[in-house]
């Protein structure tokens, strides 16, 4: 039932008073640093596309999932270190740690590897928000732990994820189900078994752990739009950084082969007509610029929300938010009947 | 057939052929991985609760689950007898069925009871339902503010904590939910 209330706020007026603050304190942060703030379309004719990720059809185009192939236009046309910050839609993401529309900051540091710019990811959040930190045994980069995504599987769900074989793999997802939960394991790929041991095990682990932890070198299988270092054994040179369990931002050491982009391009677009989902037109500008040449170059993807989250100590991304997606609201009872 | 969007706290489900209620919901997704939606469910029937994962591209069938008010006749010991008003049809259900309702069930009163194709699977309760104090001891005049309770004993035989100043034989407003005292009724 919609109530007398409904059109009030979620977040708090002290909340959004926060959110303001945050924005102010990255935009200072990278004045600071020299690295200049950009505005490209939300609305755009085509992009790159992921199999993932199903991006917001309007009237007139799509609105964006991220700004990436346009900033990426911005870095191949010479423009330096950018960022920029604004709003960036998934459709269907509705959850604790999802709205539909959120706030996206994402940047390039052209020269940089990704393990520089690691360093910087760092750097902003310290700068912003106070973290608990405890020790997770492995090597470290000042604050934050570094955890290959390989060794976080092999130890938190006991699973190899270049070696195991499917059955291995099923059989561990079966083994650890909580108790009466039953699994559809019989429709999910590997990497789909990865995706669903990761959120079961490595997330809580990370969670109980607290603090900033880099996942890096990831399966190929999983390397969207990073560069894939041969190995062996072959790894995509992208990270995730999580905070107290809570994955904030997605960085690659991006990819600037023309050809091997539209080919994974093309390879996410079967994949999804395979699984009876639409195929995306992919942004050819984008392949041009690539072809005219990206810089050598780190790039990466924060949700600001998230982060807001994690500074004022919230369960739930709609708690941050002055109007979440309606539907979406933690608690809500409605019936759909 | 419900979407993943579609399968939140309060939806009915039909899962393995069996009725549920989704008691909790969330949407999980790992950084450009694969989205699942994780569902707690209560079964309408035995009432037990487990949980279950969902490719989030997956849908999950509705229920066919209808709530109808009817009138509590009486209960034979085996079971509870309750009649549709319009069509003075009437269902049986078990103790397990009737579940925490039984303590609030009076007889004539209107209780929803839940058809699952058509068979009655559960009752529920009014938020509020009017009871008299059969059993409980003398009022204490003029205290309604020392917030101190005692017990009193309904007409349908459940107990609950009343104010001192409360006595037998009057009517109360009982929330169902709580099982806690709301007030005198008039």
């Amino acid at each position: 039932m919609e109530s007398a209330t409904s059109w009030q706020p979620v977040a708090t007026w002290w909340r959004l008073q926060r959110r303001a603050e945050l924005l102010a304190r990255i935009r200072a942060f990278f004045q600071q640093r020299g690295v200049v703030e950009v505005e490209t379309p939300l609305l755009l004719p085509a992009m790159a596309p992921e199999l993932h990720q199903d991006p917001m059809v309007c009237a007139e185009g799509y609105l964006q999932g991220s700004p990436e192939t346009a900033m990426k236009r911005l870095l191949a046309a010479g423009a330096g270190a950018i960022y920029q910050m604004g709003r960036a839609f998934r459709a269907g993401e509705v959850g604790r740690l999802h709205n539909p529309e959120f706030t996206i900051l994402e940047w390039y540091r052209p020269g940089w590897r990704v393990a520089e710019l690691q360093r910087e990811v760092e750097a902003l959040l310290l700068s912003i928000v106070a973290l608990p930190s405890k020790g997770l045994c492995c090597s470290t980069a000042g604050e934050a732990k570094l955890l290959t995504y390989g060794e976080a599987m092999q130890r938190f769900a006991g699973v190899d994820p270049w070696d195991d074989s499917l059955t291995q793999l099923q059989q561990k997802c079966r083994e650890s189900a909580a108790e009466g939960e039953l699994l559809p394991l019989a429709g999910l790929e590997r990497q789909e078994l990865l995706d669903w041991l990761l959120l079961q095990h490595v997330e809580p682990a990370l969670r109980a752990e607290g603090g900033m932890v880099f996942l890096t070198d990831f399966p190929p299988t999983a390397a969207a739009m990073a560069e894939i270092d041969p190995g062996p054994p072959p790894v995509a040179k992208r990270f995730e950084l999580y905070v107290n369990g809570v994955e904030l931002a997605n960085g690659y050491q991006e990819l600037r082969d023309a050809q091997e982009l539209r080919h994974r391009f093309q390879e996410v677009n079967r994949q999804r007509q395979r699984l009876g989902k639409k195929t995306l037109p992919i942004d050819e500008l984008f392949l041009q610029a690539m072809e005219a040449g990206l810089p050598v170059c780190a790039g990466v993807a924060l949700g600001v929300d998230r982060l807001l989250m994690l500074a004022v100590q919230t369960e739930s991304i709609q708690e941050v938010m002055a109007f979440p997606e309606r539907s979406m609201a933690m608690g809500d009872t409605r019936s759909i009947d | 057939m419900l979407t993943h969007n579609q399968l939140r706290q309060g939806s009915r489900v039909e899962i393995d052929g069996l009725p549920w209620i989704i008691v909790g919901a969330d949407f999980v997704k790992p950084g450009k991985g694969q989205a699942f939606t994780k569902i707690r469910i209560k079964n309408l029937i035995d009432g037990r609760v487990i949980e279950r994962t969902f490719k989030s591209s997956e849908t999950v069938a509705k229920a066919d689950v209808i709530d109808t008010e009817m009138q509590y006749l009486y209960s034979d010991g085996e079971f509870w007898h309750f009649m549709d008003p319009g069509s003075c049809d009437q269902v049986a259900l078990t103790s397990v069925q009737v579940g925490d309702a039984i303590s609030w069930l009076k007889e004539q009163e209107g209780y929803q009871v839940t058809l699952w194709k058509g068979k009655a699977i559960a009752v529920q309760a009014p938020q509020f339902v009017i009871l008299t104090i059969t059993q409980c001891e003398p009022g204490v005049k003029g205290d309604t503010v020392s917030g101190a309770t005692k017990p009193a004993v309904l007409e349908t035989g459940a107990t609950v904590k009343v104010p001192l100043f409360v006595n037998e034989g009057e009517r109360i407003r009982v929330d169902t939910r709580t099982g806690d005292y709301v007030e005198r009724a008039k």
